[in-house]
């Protein structure tokens, strides 16, 4: 009886709670369809008498969100393949050669990762300019093309494959090249999946770098865009509602496609970050 | 060949693998550590031409004197404070009920992940929604208890509680997965052996879960003040485009931010930035120092 008792108190609180991490995002889709005066009733309304779709269209008139989107693909996507590549390569370097100061250069990129990014963003804005790319879609990619968090991950991947496998291949006569990325690299699928999603969250969210890059509209990607329209679409918040699920929805579709993965490279990278 | 000394050929073919990650990561991550600490020497700079014309210790001085720059580092120290202990408590409790149940655990745990990936940007605008002072959510639903209307966004009282209340909200799922993660690896036969010894669940947790989860608690604080430390999307986002009425949610990296960005004053940023460097390790330091004496691994 004891345990019963228990056990739907443990549903009764993970309900509450999911409710609660849930409310904000069934707010965000309510308001985004309804009518203006609709979204300021009070009581709330929850389903809306007619569904306004005509607020997602209006939203795209207001502000160039095709054009953000785009820029925001193209950013998200160049920066996680460019990274994934610079890593990979780094990784297997870390893990698979000696060379003279490998534990020095280790060491050395160890200590950057405990640097606050924010710090550097004053000198790569100089280093930028003084490169003249101030404003260019460069300026959004060159700077993220190279993670210690992903070569540190992949490192420690890479490291768990066992000797055997390298020298198998290296007696069929396998280049260290052939061996990366024909045996190495598809061994190694579910790490390289996990932290290319997380990278990819992470670019298309992220925010206070572009916002200090960019200052033409064409090159907006989609949360400063997002920010920028707030002040146009002052009270409107169905139109804001309606931007934000635009912005938010591709990450969610994401994550429940591979939702897996991401669990899992935060279990294995959160852990030993 | 594995595990064979390093020759001048192997440091040649590492080199070539190194090459890519090396230029961008010493370009855009070693260079500007040591040109930051420089910078923030700086006195009089001219951006345009780079030239130095004077250093000295002049921008610190005015960050020491500076009242803005206190307010900052009392409500990043206040956000810290808010965030991370309730951020630290609430996923453990919420990851052991997890724990504890099978039907729907695994629909729970998308549910409280969801937040994580979301645009930081994208979900202020809706918390803004929710704080709306005379159509939010969260006033109407006080309103039902008979609490009349706070303004969230405007008053200097309450911005940094409706700050701290979403940025809880969406960190949980973060945390969650990190305390999951620990008490899956906890062996069952740590239960075992204390319920042979007649321990009821209380002592089992206080005894069991709670140390052998020290190193997972370990973690998640310290990524949690090392977050908290940087906070700048949330505020930007959710007081568009200011520092919270009265600069009520000023913190440092805001206010780096501004200096760098509106007021153009970038040595006066890049001491804030070094400021910041050396506050956070000086946590992480204390926190390695606790961990030693306080975490079992």
């Amino acid at each position: 009886m004891k345990l019963k008792v228990a056990m739907v108190l443990r549903y009764v609180i993970l309900i509450l709670g999911a409710v609660i991490m849930l409310m904000p995002f069934l707010w965000m889709l309510s308001t985004s369809l309804k009518t203006q005066p609709e979204t300021v009733k009070i009581p709330p309304i929850w389903i809306p008498k007619q569904l306004q779709f005509s607020n997602y269209v209006e939203a795209f008139k207001q502000a160039p969100f095709f054009q953000y989107f785009i820029n925001s693909v193209i950013v998200t996507s160049i920066t996680t393949i460019g990274q994934l590549f610079t890593s990979i390569l780094a990784a297997f370097a870390f893990s698979r050669l000696n060379f003279y100061g490998k534990n020095f250069l280790f060491v050395i990129f160890l200590g950057t990762m405990m640097v606050p990014g924010e710090m550097l963003i004053i000198p790569n804005f100089v280093t930028l300019s003084q490169l003249h790319l101030v404003n260019t879609y460069g300026a959004l990619i060159i700077p993220w093309l190279a993670s210690f968090f992903t070569v540190f991950t992949l490192r420690q991947t890479f490291q768990s494959v066992p000797d055997q496998i390298y020298y198998a291949a290296k007696i069929d006569g396998a280049s260290d090249w052939h061996y990366l990325w024909h045996v190495l690299v598809p061994i190694s699928k579910s790490t390289i999946t996990a932290v290319t999603v997380l990278q990819v969250i992470g670019s298309w969210n992220s925010f206070m770098w572009p916002l200090i890059v960019t200052n033409s509209e064409n090159l907006r990607t989609l949360p400063v865009g997002l920010q920028a329209f707030t002040s146009d679409a002052g009270t409107n918040y169905a139109w804001l509602m309606a931007a934000s699920t635009f912005v938010i929805i591709p990450m969610v579709i994401l994550y429940i496609f591979l939702q897996k993965y991401i669990i899992a490279g935060i279990s294995k990278t959160g852990l030993k970050g | 060949m594995l595990n064979a000394k390093p020759t001048i050929k192997s440091t040649l073919k590492a080199l070539l693998y190194l090459l890519p990650m090396l230029v961008i990561s010493i370009t855009f991550s070693i260079y500007p550590i040591i040109k930051s600490f420089i910078m923030s020497f700086y006195t009089k700079y001219d951006f345009f031409n780079d030239i130095v014309s004077a250093y000295g210790f002049d921008n610190f001085k005015f960050l020491f004197s500076d009242p803005d720059f206190h307010i900052a580092i009392k409500n990043t120290l206040i956000f810290v404070v808010g965030v991370v202990p309730l951020t630290v408590i609430l996923s453990l409790v919420i990851a052991l009920l997890l724990n504890r149940i099978k039907w729907l655990s695994g629909f729970f745990r998308t549910v409280y992940f969801l937040p994580f990936v979301t645009s930081t940007v994208a979900i202020a605008q809706v918390w803004h929604w929710i704080y709306n002072s005379d159509y939010g959510l969260l006033n109407y639903f006080l309103s039902l208890f008979g609490v009349s209307a706070v303004s969230w966004l405007e008053s200097p009282k309450y911005a940094m509680l409706a700050l701290i209340i979403m940025s809880v909200w969406k960190n949980l799922g973060f945390n969650i997965i990190l305390f999951l993660v620990g008490l899956n690896n906890i062996n069952e036969r740590y239960y075992q052996a204390a319920e042979i010894d007649g321990a009821n669940a209380w002592h089992q947790f206080t005894n069991v879960t709670i140390p052998l989860l020290s190193p997972i608690t370990f973690l998640v604080s310290v990524n949690g003040v090392i977050g908290s430390f940087k906070v700048f999307d949330q505020i930007f986002a959710l007081f568009n485009g200011t520092p919270g009425p009265s600069k009520s949610a000023l913190t440092i990296v805001y206010y780096l931010y501004q200096k760098f960005y509106t007021e153009w004053k970038y040595g006066i940023a890049a001491a804030s930035g070094v400021v910041l460097f050396f506050m956070i390790l000086l946590v992480t330091v204390f926190q390695l120092w606790y961990s030693k004496h306080h975490v079992h691994y």
